[in-house]
């Protein structure tokens, strides 16, 4: 009776958050990509997902193995009536005046293509077929699993990314063969999708059966691998631009930008513990700085070259980090968090007002800014520019890196940990913490700058709140403290978002339930910093539940 | 701390003499009537009652939880939603025309519910795993939620802005000596005034009120002694949450428009009201949203005009957040929250 | 000032809204010595502390150290001067490791600037290996060779009491203030920590002030004892004198001298064996 209920109950779960994907318009918009042609679309792969996923959430602890297939049935079930009514009501009710998604496209989709009737009964069938293949799921080997989520994840990544990796694939030969083999223009051909996830599945079946039998990595190995893996990332982001033209150029520029950011605001959030969210007062300050000692147009003030303009655009940031961070050296913690948000919205209102046009050129912003360049050669591309901002990002986190194992990276450790025994110990509080604002303006200034010149222009629509917690959410999804988690964070939350244009406006609904996902069971971050995996290495004997919680 | 003190008295100068500067300049000036002076103080008591009413939330949770539940404001944009999805049939069909009260209440009833529920689930399904927690943790959690909430309303009901409805008998003016005083000004301050009213004699007399003032006042005493803590938490949200609904609906109504981003600067403003008046107090609360409320609307003539800047209403905003970020500073306890602050310590 | 005392308090104040936490303190410390202060609870103990280092400003009244004022001085200053502490509820760096506590500790005299360490510079290699070797004999002399690379709040209970007092260290202080190192320990662990903290003496050749709750363990190796009581002092000299004071055995008990029985053994084992013979 218990495991009824449990799956009932799972089923309920998993049937809203179906509803949810499909009232705020999340289903409807999966459906526009395609992963197989012609046969499983994104959305459709999402449903299945989500019946599988129930059904395994519903066997677990179920008993016996035929109880586990009920439960999974159950479970699936109860989804798939759920979804089948939504199905119906939206057939019958005109719900569209209130709910947007709820349109006649939706409700197709929600019916495989049926009339209302058999739809639901599909959706239901769908449903129960889905649940009982994960709760068989959960039963096999975990090898095979392993193998066959390995594969299925392999075929939808290809399927979703495949403008881009076909986009990477323009050669003659061996290559042009493959892509011919695996991808139509639309998506993923039935053959390749059949043979993408027999290789995915079988490499990781090898891979498992190899594993089983190894060590565990020491710290020299592990620290190894971490730097081979760094150096692997680097290189890929050095030569994706040349690989895969002039689009991934743009995005990478950004993911360069917000890497250059993150490194700063990681010194303040991660290393020193002040939570800023004031951080894009000091993009904006690098931005407008450089707009207006650069631009040619009637506001600009000095005309002065890209690389006279940079050096003194990041020492004005330095200089606005530190006189913020006097005034509010006393104020700490969530106090902290909300004063530093009010700074950023007061620069945004102020730079756009008609009280600061005159200086700043109001909602017009400020045009014409030069691009950089090097003797003749004028980094005038996207991608040009991203090697620029590649190579300032490596200077910041080569400076992060360095400062993280330094006197004053321990001192900011310490406040970060306890700000008064920290000072009972000698730590200068005035010093380490206007340092912290300081470099942590530094880099958002200097990103600011770089930001001025891609564009050209710049407006004050650009510096908004959503910059600071752009920055703030990446560093927390890679790993707070952590300087690969930077890279991935912005490779991550940055860039993918890029990739998958369409899903734009969904964005940060993904943020939202990331920050919270994340901040739940994942406090540490995709790529924790080394004092983290330390940490979780040494508390496998003696740690205590609620302290392995706390994030630093 | 001599480089800090240099900073902190040359801000308290520099705010001193501009509020003077700006205030001697003003009146000089004589720019504005009487009337005009009196519409920027009831308007200014407008808003401050609503701000009042979200700040009250802030302070209730702080109290319990020492938590800033960042996505209060949104809680409120929440109840300005469900209000406009029931006055909108209510408006066309004439209802609401005919019968306001009838009407109205109808129209609160639903941002109360809805605010009230959401509240309360997001404490069940963000807050609670965070109960022990110190650090950023909890923060940044009430981030998503916020982020969450706001782009689930745009994903289910379009990110468009909603105009509210406006029935006629909103545009009533009363008159009283030579000054025109609009109907749903004083509607708003009337009803806000006695929804607090209610919520301060529920805090004050109930069981729960006073269970909830025992966990403010000490969390682990109150569980010792019997308190339900879990239940408290539970209660103050929906309490929290049914007075954002009711402030949600009200700044539809005077500002007309619904959307799902409206919740974000009232909130943040409305958190500074409720430092103002000391977190984790009620009353503190209530006074530090009409002081803010009053200040963002008197401030920009008074202050601004006065030193000779452009169109200074364009600036209020800037005005609240200044305020806020220098109580942050120079008095983080607020004007009633002493012993509160003591505890922080 | 006297050349003896290395610590001077007077007429030491500290109210807290109404409730006066300590209330026109004199309190004297020579150099070299181990001194205790004792006290029932909420005596006022770490109040005391707190008020040398300038953790809170005190109310009114003067510390002096080494013939300095250092009352309004900042925290930083204080250690700067000579004076570290541990606290009562240890309060260790909890997620930095072992060795990081200590190289924080040693913050003042690492002598590098931050962009000698971005630079990389041979001066602050230097000083990186010599604070790194300092802080490995450190951990050496508390016991913790081989810990040091767990995080802080992976260790034991005792090591990490231990750590904390190397923390202290670490600062190379004239004066090691240490409140209730003993505090949750057994008989056996307390009576080791009273023998470490003799060794602290002898190897550091500096001044301790140790605050305890109770007087027994502090019997034996004290030079002086201090008791507070309410905020103010009500005894003070060796801890034989000390343990005969009337006003000491009183304030234990919280009773005049018709005490029941079973208080009066209460607060005869609390004192230790000296007042039980009387
Ligand atoms: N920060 C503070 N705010 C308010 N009151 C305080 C504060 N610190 C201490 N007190 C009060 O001052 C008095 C003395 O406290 P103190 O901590 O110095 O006592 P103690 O002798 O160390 O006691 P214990 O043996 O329990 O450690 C107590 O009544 C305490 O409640
Ligand atoms: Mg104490």
């Amino acid at each position: 009776m218990k495991t009824l209920t449990k799956a009932a109950t799972t089923g309920l779960l998993f049937g809203v958050g179906g509803v949810y994907l499909a009232l705020v318009g999340l289903l409807e918009m999966m459906q526009a990509r395609p992963i197989v042609f012609g046969a499983v679309n994104l959305g459709q792969a999402v449903l299945a997902l989500l019946a599988l996923a129930c059904g395994v959430v519903a066997a677990r602890d179920a008993g016996p193995a035929f109880a586990r297939a009920g439960a999974g049935l159950l479970g699936g079930l109860v989804a798939g009536a759920l979804m089948a009514l939504l199905q119906v009501i939206v057939a019958t009710v005109p719900l569209q005046g209130m709910f947007i998604a709820a349109s006649p496209a939706l409700r197709n989709m929600l019916a495989f293509g049926f009339a209302p009737g058999p739809g639901a009964l599909a959706m239901l069938l769908g449903g129960g077929i889905g649940g009982l293949a994960g709760a068989v799921l959960a039963v096999t080997l975990p090898s095979l699993r392993r193998a066959i989520v390995a594969g299925a994840a392999a075929v939808v990544i290809a399927g979703v990314f495949q403008e881009l990796i076909q986009l990477m694939m323009q050669y003659e030969g061996i290559i042009g063969w493959i892509r011919d083999f695996v991808y139509t223009w639309q998506g993923l051909r039935p053959q390749g999708a059949v043979a993408i996830f027999v290789i995915a599945g079988g490499t990781s079946l090898v891979l498992s059966h190899r594993s089983s039998a190894d060590h565990v990595p020491s710290p020299d190995e592990r620290r190894r691998r971490r730097f081979i893996s760094a150096g692997v990332a680097l290189l890929v982001l050095v030569l994706m631009p040349l690989l895969a033209g002039a689009y991934i150029g743009e995005v990478l520029m950004l993911v360069g930008l917000y890497i250059l950011m993150g490194m700063g605001l990681n010194l303040e959030v991660g290393l020193a513990g002040l939570l800023d969210l004031g951080f894009v007062a000091f993009f904006a300050v690098g931005a407008y700085t450089t707009a207006l000692l650069t631009s040619g147009s009637s506001i600009g003030l000095l005309h002065l070259s890209y690389w006279e303009a940079m050096p003194i655009a990041v020492l004005i940031s330095i200089l606005g980090g530190v006189l913020f961070g006097l005034p509010v050296l006393g104020v700490r913690g969530d106090y902290l968090a909300v004063a530093t948000l009010g700074l950023g919205e007061i620069v945004r209102i102020v730079v756009l007002s008609d009280f600061a046009a005159p200086l700043l050129g109001g909602p017009q912003g400020v045009l014409d800014i030069p691009k950089p360049s090097i003797g003749s050669f004028e980094l005038g591309s996207p991608v040009k520019l991203f090697y620029l901002t590649l190579v300032c990002a490596g200077v910041a986190a080569f400076i992060a890196w360095r400062l993280e194992n330094s006197r004053l990276g321990r001192a900011w450790e310490a406040l970060r940990d306890d700000e008064d025994v920290a000072q009972a110990l000698g730590v200068n509080l005035i010093r380490s913490k206007l340092l912290a604002y300081g470099l942590g303006a530094a880099f958002a200034g200097l990103g600011g700058s770089i930001f001025a010149t891609m564009l050209g222009s710049v407006y004050p629509s650009s510096f908004q709140l959503l910059i600071s917690i752009n920055v703030l959410a990446l560093i927390i999804v890679g790993g707070m403290g952590s300087l690969p988690g930077v890279v991935l964070g912005a490779i991550a939350l940055i860039g993918l978002p890029e990739l998958l244009r369409e899903f734009g406006e969904y964005r940060y609904l993904f943020y939202g339930a990331a920050l919270i996902v994340m901040m739940r069971w994942k406090p540490e971050g995709l790529w924790p910093s080394e004092v983290r995996s330390r940490e979780l290495h040494a508390a496998a004997g003696e740690a205590e539940p609620v302290a392995a919680m706390e994030p630093g | 701390m001599s480089a800090v003190s240099l900073a902190l008295w040359t801000v308290r100068f520099l705010v001193v003499a501009l509020v003077v500067a700006g205030t001697i300049g003003t009146i000089l000036k004589d720019r504005y009537t009487t009337a005009q002076w009196f519409e920027f103080v009831l308007f200014g008591l407008t808003i401050g009652s609503l701000y009042a009413q979200v700040a009250l939330g802030y302070t209730m949770v702080y109290g319990v939880l020492r938590l800033i539940n960042f996505a209060h404001g949104d809680i409120m944009m929440c109840g300005a939603f469900a209000g406009y999805f029931v006055a909108t049939p209510l408006e066309n069909s004439g209802f609401l025309e005919v019968h306001p009260v009838l009407g109205m209440t109808a129209i609160l009833a639903a941002g109360m519910v809805v605010s009230g529920v959401i509240a309360v689930l997001t404490e069940r399904i963000a807050y609670r795993p965070f109960r022990r927690v110190q650090g950023f943790a909890p923060l940044i959690c009430a981030f998503g939620v916020s982020f969450f909430l706001e782009q689930t309303f745009r994903g289910l009901f379009g990110s468009s802005v909603k105009s509210y409805p406006a029935p006629k008998w909103e545009g009533v003016e009363f008159h009283w000596a030579g000054l025109s005083v609009p109907g749903v000004d004083v509607l708003v301050i009337v009803l806000a005034v006695a929804f607090m009213a209610v919520l301060y004699l529920i805090v004050q007399k109930t069981r729960m009120g006073m269970a909830m003032r025992a966990v403010s006042e000490d969390g682990e005493a109150a569980a010792l002694m019997g308190v339900d803590v879990g239940k408290v938490i539970v209660f103050t949200f929906a309490l929290g949450g049914a007075m954002a609904g009711i402030a949600g609906v009200f700044y539809a109504f005077l500002f007309k428009q619904v959307y799902f981003y409206m919740g974000f600067t009232p909130g943040i403003k409305a958190f500074g009201g409720a430092v103002l008046g000391g977190i984790g107090s009620v009353p503190g609360a209530m006074l530090g949203g009409f002081f803010l409320g009053l200040v963002e609307s008197v401030g920009p003539s008074l202050f601004l005009d006065g030193i000779g800047i452009k169109a200074p209403y364009e600036l209020r905003d800037v005005i609240a957040y200044t305020l806020m970020i220098l109580v942050l500073v120079f008095r983080p306890q607020g004007i009633l929250g002493e012993h509160m602050a003591k505890k922080r310590a | 000032m006297a050349e003896a005392s290395l610590l001077l308090c007077r007429r030491l104040t500290r109210r807290f809204g109404g409730i006066a936490a300590l209330t026109d303190l004199d309190l004297e410390v020579a150099a070299g010595a181990i001194h205790s202060i004792i006290g029932p609870n909420g005596a006022g103990k770490t109040t005391v502390f707190n008020c040398i280092t300038q953790n809170l400003s005190p109310t009114s009244g003067e510390v002096w150290f080494r013939s300095e004022r250092i009352d309004g001085l900042t925290p930083d200053r204080v250690a700067a001067a000579g004076i570290s502490r541990t606290y009562q509820n240890i309060r260790l760096f909890r997620n930095i490791t072992a060795i990081e506590n200590l190289l924080v500790g040693m913050h003042l005299h690492v002598h590098s600037h931050w962009w000698g360490a971005v630079l990389g510079t041979p001066h602050t290699r230097r000083e990186e290996a010599r604070a790194h070797a300092e802080a490995l004999k450190l951990l050496h002399f508390i016991d913790l060779a081989g810990r040091g690379d767990l995080l802080a709040r992976n260790l034991a209970y005792g090591e990490q009491r231990r750590l904390e007092i190397g923390r202290a260290l670490a600062t190379r202080p004239k004066l090691l203030l240490l409140d209730e190192p003993t505090a949750g320990m057994n008989p056996h662990e307390t009576s080791r920590m009273m023998a470490f903290i003799q060794r602290v003496r002898a190897e550091f050749d500096i001044t301790i002030l140790l605050i305890e709750h109770q007087m027994r363990v502090v019997m034996g190796m004290s030079d002086r004892v201090t008791v507070l009581d309410h905020g103010a002092k009500i005894a003070e000299g060796t801890p034989a004198e000390v343990q005969g004071d009337p006003a000491v055995i009183e304030a234990y008990l919280g009773v005049k001298s018709a005490a029941p029985a079973a208080a009066r053994d209460h607060a005869a084992s609390l004192l230790g064996a000296a007042a039980s013979e009387r």
